[in-house]
């Protein structure tokens, strides 16, 4: 509780700092500042060329592919946390078994490497 | 009681300092762009041009809001929101000095000391990414969109590689807190009594340092790796769009990230607030000041680190970016992690 506490004030004096800033200025421009618009100016900017459809659009799987390994690593690598704050106790017999987890973890990252899944260049 | 007012002093004091640093590491890294480039820099607001961040924050407020028409209103000024939250929370679990006597009852410089500091930390480096994609996508534009997409991805690449890390550090500490990191600093190097205080694990983990430093300047998108706002390819980035102060917020964003990872880099590789001679001073005051000014001469010397290099390497195209991070960076950390525990079990 003495820990959570704290951190609860900060949570609650950010958050309320960052409100308070953005809605602030939003409105205070709205009354205080020039507000001008067109339809030109409205538009999203675009080398200053005529729009040629929105951002919905679709991109580079590398991307979402890259997004779905970290998932998978970033768990495996969640797992050495509660063996790397423990690892003094559990002396050799932990080490080895670390060995065996880590040599699992190297196989998939050879295969992903190998499938050629984080080759970027065009060949 | 006493506890809750003691905690919200140090609470609007880190938070007020963050603000602060982030401020003056805008006018130092134009400063120290001008040297480097023999130019003078701001010069004309105050002497030096120390009031030049209070001009630009001024200059900030009194912009046009603007929204353009396409963008969802709501996320769009959420984004920079949620990118200046996560930055500014960072700092609750850095322990800024030692604990010291006043008033009766010992004061803790560490506003939270959960046990999982350091999760807790790279916890809130990877909401982080929420803030550049939530703006990005918002702002419905081609070149804002590019840049959160490539922002988020090398994020959460480099996030691995320095999670490795972290587990190395967390081997030879035994403790997720970064107040035991910190303590377990401040013994004698290699047990050498004459070196007192300089226990630090840049010493033992030096190829652990370097892979967090380029994780570091990764993950707060600062050359050689800032592509996700190279000028030539994609205008501004994830905030081409953005104006008045959500754009302040992304740009403060960025220099609190800047202050807290050299911050993390300076607790967990360069002993954190303890230096050598430090077992000499009597008065735990006057400790305790040293402690943070020698802690804050670490941070400042890393951020200057963090522009140094900026200045000196060229950018990274995209492919490279994520063969250095995925295909070097990783193996080099798990080898480190292996090689760490096989010395700890020898000796």
């Amino acid at each position: 509780m003495n820990q959570i506490a704290p951190l609860i004030i900060q949570a609650g004096l950010v958050l309320g700092f960052v409100v308070v800033t953005l809605f602030g200025t939003f409105f205070l421009s709205k009354i205080f500042g020039t507000s001008r618009h067109s339809k030109v100016k409205d538009e999203n900017f675009e080398c200053g060329i005529e729009n040629q459809g929105d951002a919905r659009f679709p991109v580079s799987v590398k991307y979402f592919l890259v997004a779905i390994l970290f998932v998978l690593f970033d768990v495996e690598v969640i797992f050495f946390y509660p063996y790397a704050v423990n690892f003094k106790e559990m002396g050799v017999e932990g080490f080895l078994a670390l060995l065996m987890f880590v040599s699992l973890f190297l196989t998939g990252f050879y295969y992903v490497i190998k499938k050629g899944a984080l080759d970027w260049s065009n060949k | 009681m006493d506890f809750i007012i003691e905690k919200s002093v140090l609470i609007v004091s880190v938070f007020g300092i963050t603000l602060v640093m982030a401020m003056y590491s805008t006018w130092l890294e134009r400063k120290f762009a001008a040297f480097l480039q023999d130019r003078l820099g701001p010069n004309r607001a105050g002497i030096f041009g120390l009031l030049q961040p209070f001009a630009d924050a001024g200059k900030m407020f009194f912009k046009e809001e603007f929204i353009p028409n396409h963008s969802e209103k709501f996320l769009f000024i959420a984004g920079p929101g949620i990118a200046m939250f996560t930055a500014c929370m960072t700092s609750a679990v850095i322990p800024w000095g030692p604990d010291f006597e006043a008033f009766g009852r010992t004061i803790s410089l560490q506003i939270s000391d959960i046990n999982i500091g350091i999760l807790y930390i790279m916890g809130f480096l990877s909401l982080g990414v929420y803030g550049i994609m939530i703006g990005g996508w918002a702002s419905n534009n081609k070149y804002s969109l590019f840049s959160a997409i490539r922002a988020s991805s090398q994020m959460i690449s480099y996030e691995l590689a320095m999670g490795i890390i972290i587990i190395t550090i967390v081997m030879m500490t035994g403790s997720l807190s970064l107040r035991n990191i910190v303590q377990e600093q401040s013994g004698a190097l290699y047990n050498i009594t004459a070196l007192k205080g300089l226990n630090w694990n840049i010493f033992y983990q030096p190829l652990a340092f370097i892979i967090f430093m380029t994780c570091a300047l990764a993950e707060c998108n600062r050359a050689p790796f800032d592509l996700a706002e190279c000028e030539t390819e994609l205008i501004g980035g994830y905030h081409t769009e953005y104006s008045s102060m959500k754009l302040g917020f992304y740009l403060f964003a960025e220099y609190i990230n800047m202050f807290i990872s050299s911050t993390v880099i300076a607790t967990i590789f360069f002993g954190g607030y303890n230096f050598p001679g430090m077992q000499l001073i009597e008065n735990s005051a006057l400790l305790t000041v040293m402690c943070v000014a020698v802690l804050f001469l670490k941070i400042i010397f890393f951020i200057m680190l963090f522009m140094w290099i900026r200045w000196t390497l060229p950018r990274f195209r995209y492919d490279q970016l994520m063969h250095l991070g995925w295909k070097s960076l990783i193996p080099l950390a798990i080898i480190n992690m292996l090689i760490t525990g096989a010395v700890i079990l020898a000796t």
